[in-house]
């Protein structure tokens, strides 16, 4: 599903947030990327979701080389991943179902199916009845899942978190996190950026470290045979 | 994309896009004003030329022609010279003023009576007076009517006493002129306004924008609903000025019927045609969606989701 070979990440400024990282992520596989703050997880992300570009290597998600897919084809590709924010990234002036619906909206669906499929997008992160309520009117908790809600509803394959508990206690952030292993259970890929060490342990993913851009233990094999096949 | 897709998604630009012009209405009003007023002016000028083009189709009666024949001619000949210059197309009327009836009129109006009576004969030659038909009375026409007529023989010269006539078709001429640099001029402060108004918005709803691309909205579908507000005050400020041009046609009229009363004639201030409005709005129209284009064009692309 996801595929970096020696990638690597130079941001304008010189800094350099990756150093030659590549690591293979299965379809239906849910893998948490760790370390600590700075440590490249969020560049990492951005890379898989096409918000940055690689300065050295190639990023491939399911089964597409994403250096060579062209700006038009961006916004498609987009609409097959579901990306959950630490900031969460919700429209502040808009009520709930409009911000779970956005994603729905732009890829044309039509109305009733929008309705539905928020409804249902809702329902699994828990938050059904509160469709008209403004994101500051829910807590920091509910914000987070309202996010999650709009990354799955448009029934993603590939869903991306960055650091989606970084603001809540340890109860929610397992709570959270129970709610990527259902999706990981009926077949979506996901990759969850944390720097949470427990919440690791508690759910014992696979788990891609990373220290200073750079790969520590994990697989650093990028399983080239397997590479090769695809 | 499935046709009946793409017309939900354009209902739904156009939709949002009324309702945010709706939120902000002192906004939107006093924008809608500005376009209106620079769509007013060019209007205005075209309707003055298409009026004094009206106007001048009742004084055209005024242009006429004196053809004076040679001093051997008779009055005879004068009257079959009448009979075939009525055949003339573009002739209206041909009246004969003989030699005898050219001095009576002569001596009382021009007060020379006395010098007259001094000369054993007439001096004057017999004149043919021409009244052509109004839309035969361009400054063209008129000049091809006296070229023909001077080239008989029997005549000696032609006088168009239709100078001023000349002149007033070159002062519409500068004033058609003047419509087009208005139009233009103007044409291009409207699409300034609203390319800066379609900037403005753009930057207030930056989040927004950055969200929506985020989730996959394509360039086209982030630059829809301000295409369609460009488009909105276009149109919106087409209409005012077509409102402000009927305002002002009302208050024009009972001055203008005075004016007229008083030159004898029966002429009424007429407003745009059903064309001419279609071209106002159409005008307005296509200028708000270029602007928001080339606003929206410049400045979307700029916005790109950083996470």
């Amino acid at each position: 599903m996801i595929e970096l070979q020696r990638v690597s990440k130079r941001y304008p400024n010189g800094r350099e947030a990756l150093t030659n990282v590549s690591f293979f992520v299965d379809r239906g596989e849910m893998v948490f990327v760790t370390g600590r703050s700075g440590a490249g997880k969020s560049t990492l992300l951005k890379l898989i979701a096409l918000l940055e570009r690689p300065s050295r290597g190639t990023v491939s998600v399911n089964g597409r080389n994403l250096g060579a897919l062209k700006a038009r084809h961006i916004p498609a590709f987009r609409r097959q991943i579901g990306v959950v924010f630490q900031d969460h990234k919700l429209l502040a002036d808009r009520p709930v179902f409009d911000n779970v619906a956005l994603p729905l909206v732009v890829a044309g669906a039509p109305f009733p199916e929008i309705s539905k499929r928020v409804r249902a997008a809702l329902d699994q992160v828990g938050l059904l009845g509160k469709e008209r309520m403004l994101p500051m009117e829910l807590s920091v908790g509910e914000q987070q899942r309202v996010g999650i809600a709009r990354a799955v509803a448009g029934k993603p394959a590939l869903i991306v978190a960055d650091e989606p508990t970084g603001n809540l206690d340890p109860e929610l952030s397992i709570e959270v996190m129970r709610l990527f292993k259902r999706f990981r259970d009926v077949g979506v890929t996901v990759l969850v950026a944390t720097h949470d060490q427990h919440i690791v342990r508690e759910f014992g993913s696979r788990e891609i470290m990373l220290d200073s851009g750079e790969m520590r233990g994990g697989d650093p094999d990028p399983l080239p045979s397997l590479v090769a096949n695809r | 994309m499935s046709p009946a897709t793409l017309a939900i998604r354009h209902a739904q630009a156009l939709l949002g896009a009324l309702g945010r012009l709706a939120r902000s209405p002192l906004a939107t009003v006093f924008t809608l004003l500005v376009i209106g007023l620079a769509l007013t002016l060019p209007a205005a000028l075209g309707l003055l030329v298409t009026n004094a083009e009206v106007a001048t189709g009742g004084f055209t009666q005024a242009v006429d022609m004196s053809v004076y024949l040679k001093s051997g001619v008779s009055l005879q000949r004068a009257q079959r010279l009448a009979e075939r210059a009525r055949t003339i197309p573009g002739v209206q009327s041909v009246t004969v003023i003989s030699a005898t009836q050219g001095l009576r009129e002569f001596r009382k109006y021009s007060g020379f009576g006395a010098a007259l009576d001094a000369l054993h004969s007439n001096p004057l030659p017999n004149v043919l007076h021409i009244v052509p038909q109004p839309r035969a009375s361009s400054a063209v026409d008129l000049e091809r009517l006296r070229h023909d007529l001077a080239a008989w023989p029997a005549v000696d010269m032609v006088q168009l006493d239709a100078q001023w006539a000349l002149r007033f078709n070159a002062i519409l001429g500068v004033l058609r002129r003047l419509v087009s640099t208005a139009a233009v001029l103007l044409g291009a402060g409207v699409l300034a306004v609203v390319g800066n108004t379609i900037r403005l918005e753009i930057l207030n709803r930056r989040a927004e924008i950055e969200v929506t691309k985020l989730v996959g909205g394509s360039n086209a579908f982030v630059r829809r609903p301000f295409l369609y507000t460009g488009m909105l005050y276009g149109l919106g400020g087409a209409v005012l000025a077509w409102l402000i041009l009927e305002a002002v046609l009302i208050g024009l009229t009972g001055p203008v019927a005075r004016l007229a009363q008083l030159y004898g004639s029966g002429f009424v201030l007429t407003g745009l045609t059903g064309r001419q409005c279609g071209e106002l709005f159409g005008g307005g129209l296509a200028l708000g969606w270029l602007g928001a284009w080339v606003s929206a064009h410049r400045h979307l692309r700029n916005i790109e989701p950083r996470a």
